[in-house]
């Protein structure tokens, strides 16, 4: 009973921190966004970079996907979701803008 | 090792007070991460269609006229703050808390899914408003394919939240009914992180390339 009680503070403290770390990034690209103005690709870069950390952040504490072994099967499925999604957005992307550029459309 | 918790699915795990619940879990949960991973693949194309289509303003209104970040932010801190309240409903159902503590859990996602929509709703009038309609140009198109479809899901998530409370009312805590709120909650932090997507690529990207 009360080992149980004990994790449920635990699992609590979970999507607390989760909670407290993604509030924090949040802020941060925010804040970044309102002081640096959002015009340069390193300013884009290190908000695109904290964006991905709160992905992270997220998946590891709300989504309890980590490299335990008993969650290592989601986490192979994730990751080759996540292959399959890269694929299709960079081809995507790599494709048209190419075309773009082709057909002298493109900003030069 | 007694205090290492029995975990056999992703996910926020039901355990050993719920055996029979977690038994039925086990391979839907699965199953569930599967689909929200074809879901995920979903809004990749979109995205990919509109990080193609930022340049194709046509001469209509751009990120810059449109975007507006003050209400962006309040969207993102109600999300982020539903996806702390669901998991907390989570764990008061895991832990037999009283049953008035996971309706205001619940109750208290299902208000912070609402507002989300309505200041999401907002955002769109004003847009449109300035011009910013989907046949405008390719830009809007794409952002309209995009954006919304988040809010469609969002809204699904909330139809789920209320059909729920009507079966827990009716059939009360049934192990059906709690493998049922485990995908919920599943659903609604993946809405976060699709989400943390948008805000990073439309927004963000948007206003930087745009």
């Amino acid at each position: 009973m009360d080992n149980l009680t004990e994790m449920h503070r635990r699992e609590r403290r979970r999507y607390v921190v989760g909670y407290g770390g993604s509030l924090v990034l949040t802020l941060i690209v925010f804040i970044i966004a309102y002081v640096f103005g959002i015009k340069t690709t390193g300013v884009y870069l290190t908000i695109g970079l904290l964006g991905l950390a709160q992905l992270i952040v997220q998946l590891v504490y709300f989504l309890h996907i980590d490299r335990r072994r008993s969650s290592r099967e989601d986490l192979d499925l994730v990751l080759f979701s996540t292959l399959v999604l890269l694929i299709i957005i960079v081809g995507t992307v790599w494709i048209m803008g190419n075309l773009s550029m082709r057909m002298h459309t493109y900003p030069m | 090792m007694k205090r290492a918790p029995t975990h056999s699915y992703p996910g926020l795990n039901l355990g050993r007070r719920h055996p029979g619940a977690d038994k039925a879990t086990e391979v839907v949960s699965f199953g569930f991460w599967v689909f929200l991973m074809s879901d995920l693949v979903y809004f990749g194309l979109m995205f990919a269609i509109y990080i193609t289509m930022i340049d194709a303003q046509a001469g209509g209104p751009g990120p810059h006229e449109l975007f507006d970040l003050t209400s962006i932010f309040a969207q993102t801190l109600i999300l982020l703050t539903s996806s702390l309240t669901v998991g907390l409903a989570m764990l008061a159902l895991k832990y037999n808390l009283p049953r008035s503590r996971i309706v205001m859990w619940f109750g208290i996602t299902l208000v912070l899914g609402l507002s989300f929509l309505v200041l999401e709703l907002r955002d769109f009038m004003a847009m449109a408003e300035k011009g910013g309609v989907p046949q405008r140009s390719g830009f809007l198109s794409a952002f309209y394919g995009l954006v919304p479809l988040h809010g469609l899901h969002v809204a699904a998530g909330c139809l789920w939240l209320v059909v729920l409370g009507i079966q827990l009312r009716v059939f009360g805590l049934t192990d059906v009914l709690m493998s049922r709120v485990v995908r919920l909650a599943l659903f609604w932090h993946f809405l976060d992180l699709i989400w943390i997507g948008i805000i990073t690529i439309v927004y963000f990207g948007g206003l930087t390339y745009g």
